[in-house]
């Protein structure tokens, strides 16, 4: 197969970026949408020109890295994938295909095609985790979770931290990313102790690194690659309310 | 617990358990298909709750280079920003290494893209003995190889092997008219099938251990019975459990992984079978450390893959996770103390002492040097020319020839490298392609370095398998009057044969037998 491919060239945080396009051919319809990029790579650096920098790690869609806006949509034209698991089969022979960034000013530019997603870890820090140490903890079979109880809570845990949430939302809102953490861990009794204090602080955090508010729009929802519901969104606001009625 | 992964529970509210390659028991506990990944993402909220704490300061996208030693303790690192370019000096009373294995040594693996074994490499070069490197693990159940543009292995969960049957035609005139498309699979009538794994492991059948698995498909394809166009390739069949438990069932047991297959393959497994093949998964080898998780170096500590410990010559489902945990939150916290308890009284290390000044001119220098090369060969192309040798003489059969070869065309091929590559772009930028050349200059190292042992190494054991020592029946034998000591390797510099050191293995309250999966 043959395409055009149309990138977002940065040279750093600070440079003005732009679009270049770039011809490539002989591409198996079996190769993933990252080996295409591969490929392109291949090619730039023997024609003397600088590669595209993209992030990528696991390549089997659980790492979260590969932050890639494909044809207008966070990680390409097929639903619930990474962009790692987007295969050329999707695309028709001959097409022009546009790669930009994340678009979002909480993930600036680092390069080309990778970002900056330590606002995810700043999030994380104010609240994302269980407080009792590693290794003090009582045997998990002292404290009983109904099955139930313990399925929604991993529906939730599935997060990997894409940003595709963000990168899709027109309001650029997290909301699906923390709630997704909020509602794991509220589910859980171990996680229960500190459901409140979490959801405000993480809110709060969210809130403060220039992420944008949710109206509902479930686009978010609809494009991320573990097919989180949104009804956990419905949980982080219950959590949210009951904290600020302590206030 | 205190990490707040919701592992699977009955229904009655304890943990549930499911079973493994290469046990006959239920004794894993689980977290949907995805255990390890909901581990690291345990260990990565433990990890924020003590940077919120102010205890730990954490610093992405930043690479070490090198290991600093000072009077013969280690000391600090100098690591790469990656995203400035700048080199910078980190000193330290102790260093602990956490930096994976080294199976992307052969390219295509199922390690994620940015696995390497640069880290251990430094320290091997500084000084820590490496054991067992040529103990890497292959797994058998992988999507197989679908051509030359290919840069990653996808692993399907070894779960499949629960329910799914592996086989072959027993045919060759069927496998022809499967590689040309004429017929499908499903038309190839019971009795024209062989079901290898259940024909030679009658007790543990499909469920027999990795690497019998593993070298069990490469002699039906060896033997030409490979079902796809590259011959590497076998099918692992759903349809009898389909049969027997009804599509729910297995939708509930496997659903996912289905789904995945068939994103990756446009295949579908309810209708046709899945089609497998052995690929690099995990390394047992790795940094020499005594009971502490300490290195050669003092001060120097390696812990879950990247240490050599815990597995032997063969990981066993699961226990790659059981080893993270282990040593991160049981074993170093404890141990480490020690040695720490001696060092209160020296104060902080300078970091511009002479040693850090050399180990940064050092680190300096080999960046410059790949930068000067200019050549024409990518990094990438040269890697996977490094891989192939690795797969094909210290892959799942390595003989005597075959591994001198290999460490002949490895020097070779460095020799290439450092005439032909081209790094684009300069140092003081984000710049992958310097990255990875930087890490391919350790593969070559730590390729070699398998070489030599698998080499050493005239017996068969666990994922290392000599053509040389195996029974009538083409199964592995091992040698223990020979060899049963843990090969530590010394660095003897570039290019050098490396030193062997022997640690014999005492085994005091169980009897050395071989595990027998026949009957």
């Amino acid at each position: 197969m043959n395409f055009n491919v149309k990138v977002w060239r940065q040279l750093n945080a600070k440079a003005k970026g732009h679009f270049e396009t770039y011809h490539i051919e002989n591409i198996e319809s079996d190769a993933s949408f990252l080996e295409m990029l591969d490929i392109l790579n291949e090619q730039l650096i023997r024609e003397g020109k600088d590669p595209v920098s993209f992030d990528h790690d696991c390549r089997e869609g659980i790492c979260g890295a590969c932050s890639l806006y494909v044809d207008g949509r966070a990680h390409g034209p097929d639903d619930h994938v990474t962009t790692c698991q987007l295969f050329m089969r999707h695309f028709k022979d001959g097409a022009t295909i546009t790669v930009e960034p994340w678009r979002s000013s909480a993930f600036p530019v680092i390069k080309d095609l990778v970002v900056d997603r330590r606002a995810f870890d700043t999030i994380l820090q104010a609240g994302g985790f269980i407080s009792v140490r590693t290794g003090s903890a009582q045997d998990a079979n002292n404290i009983l979770i109904g099955h139930d109880t313990a399925e929604e809570s991993m529906d939730a845990a599935a997060c990997i931290g894409c940003g595709a949430c963000v990168a899709t939302c027109k309001n650029g809102s997290a909301m699906l990313f923390v709630a997704a953490r909020v509602s794991s861990l509220a589910l859980l009794p171990q996680g229960r102790v500190e459901a409140r204090k979490r959801a405000r602080s993480m809110v709060q955090t969210m809130d403060s690194l220039g992420f944008g508010n949710c109206t509902n729009t479930r686009a978010c929802e609809l494009e991320c690659p573990k097919g989180i519901s949104v009804t956990h969104i419905a949980r982080l606001n219950r959590e949210y309310l009951k904290a600020k009625f302590r206030e | 617990m205190a990490q707040g992964i919701p592992f699977a529970r009955e229904y009655g509210g304890y943990l549930a358990n499911r079973s493994f390659g290469g046990v006959q028991v239920s004794r894993t506990f689980y977290a949907r298909g995805q255990t390890g990944q909901q581990l690291l993402l345990g260990a990565y909220a433990s990890l924020n709750k003590e940077i919120a704490a102010g205890t730990v300061k954490s610093y992405p996208r930043h690479e070490m280079l090198d290991l600093v030693v000072i009077n013969g303790e280690a000391k600090g690192i100098i690591a790469r920003n990656l995203v400035t370019g700048q080199l910078e000096r980190f000193g330290a009373h102790a260093v602990v290494i956490a930096t994976g294995g080294y199976g992307n040594t052969y390219f295509l693996s199922t390690n994620a893209m940015n696995s390497n074994g640069s880290a251990a490499m430094q320290c091997y070069r500084k000084g820590a003995y490496f054991a067992n490197p040529c103990f890497a693990q292959i797994h058998p159940t992988c999507i197989p190889v679908h051509g030359d543009q290919q840069c990653k292995l996808t692993l399907m969960s070894e779960s499949l092997r629960n329910d799914g049957r592996i086989w072959v035609p027993r045919k060759l005139e069927d496998v022809e008219k499967l590689r040309r498309h004429e017929i499908k699979a499903s038309q190839i009538p019971e009795e024209d099938r062989d079901y290898y794994l259940e024909r030679r492991y009658p007790a543990f059948g499909n469920l027999v251990p990795r690497d019998v698995a593993s070298r069990a498909a490469k002699e039906r394809c060896d033997a030409g019975f490979g079902v796809n166009e590259t011959g590497k390739a076998v099918f692992l069949d759903f349809s009898e459990a389909i049969n027997r438990l009804g599509h729910q069932k297995v939708a509930e047991r496997y659903g996912n992984l289905f789904e995945m297959y068939e994103k990756i393959t446009a295949s579908s497994p309810w209708e046709e079978p899945m089609m497998i093949y052995p690929a690099i998964h995990y390394t047992m080898g790795g940094i020499w450390v005594d009971y502490d998780l300490g290195t050669t170096i003092p001060g120097l500590y390696a812990i879950g893959e990247a240490n050599f410990s815990d597995h032997g010559g063969n990981r066993l489902g699961a226990s790659a996770l059981m080893q993270g945990l282990a040593d991160g939150y049981f074993v170093i916290p404890v141990t480490i103390g020690d040695y720490l308890s001696h060092k209160f009284a020296e104060p902080r290390t300078d970091i511009d002492a002479p040693e850090f000044n050399e180990a940064e001119k050092a680190v300096q220098a080999r960046i410059d040097r790949l930068f000067s090369i200019n050549g024409t060969e990518t990094v990438d192309s040269i890697h996977k020319e490094l891989g192939h040798i690795m797969w094909e003489y210290v892959g799942m059969a390595r003989e005597e020839e075959g591994l001198k070869t290999a460490i002949e065309k490895i020097k070779a091929l460095r020799e290439r490298f450092y005439k032909e590559v081209k790094v684009p772009g300069s140092q003081y930028e984000f710049n992958q392609e310097l990255e990875k050349a930087l890490r391919l200059e350790d593969f070559f190292d730590i390729g070699e370095l398998m070489a030599y042992d698998a080499l050493n190494r005239k017996e068969s054991c666990g994922g290392h398998f000599r053509v040389e020592s195996q029974t009538e029946e083409g199964e592995a034998k091992r040698d223990d009057k020979n060899f049963m000591y843990v090969a530590a390797w010394e660095y003897k510099g570039e290019g050098a044969e490396p030193e062997l050191h022997k640690e014999p293995l005492k085994y005091e309250f169980i009897e050395v037998k071989t595990r027998n999966y026949k009957d």
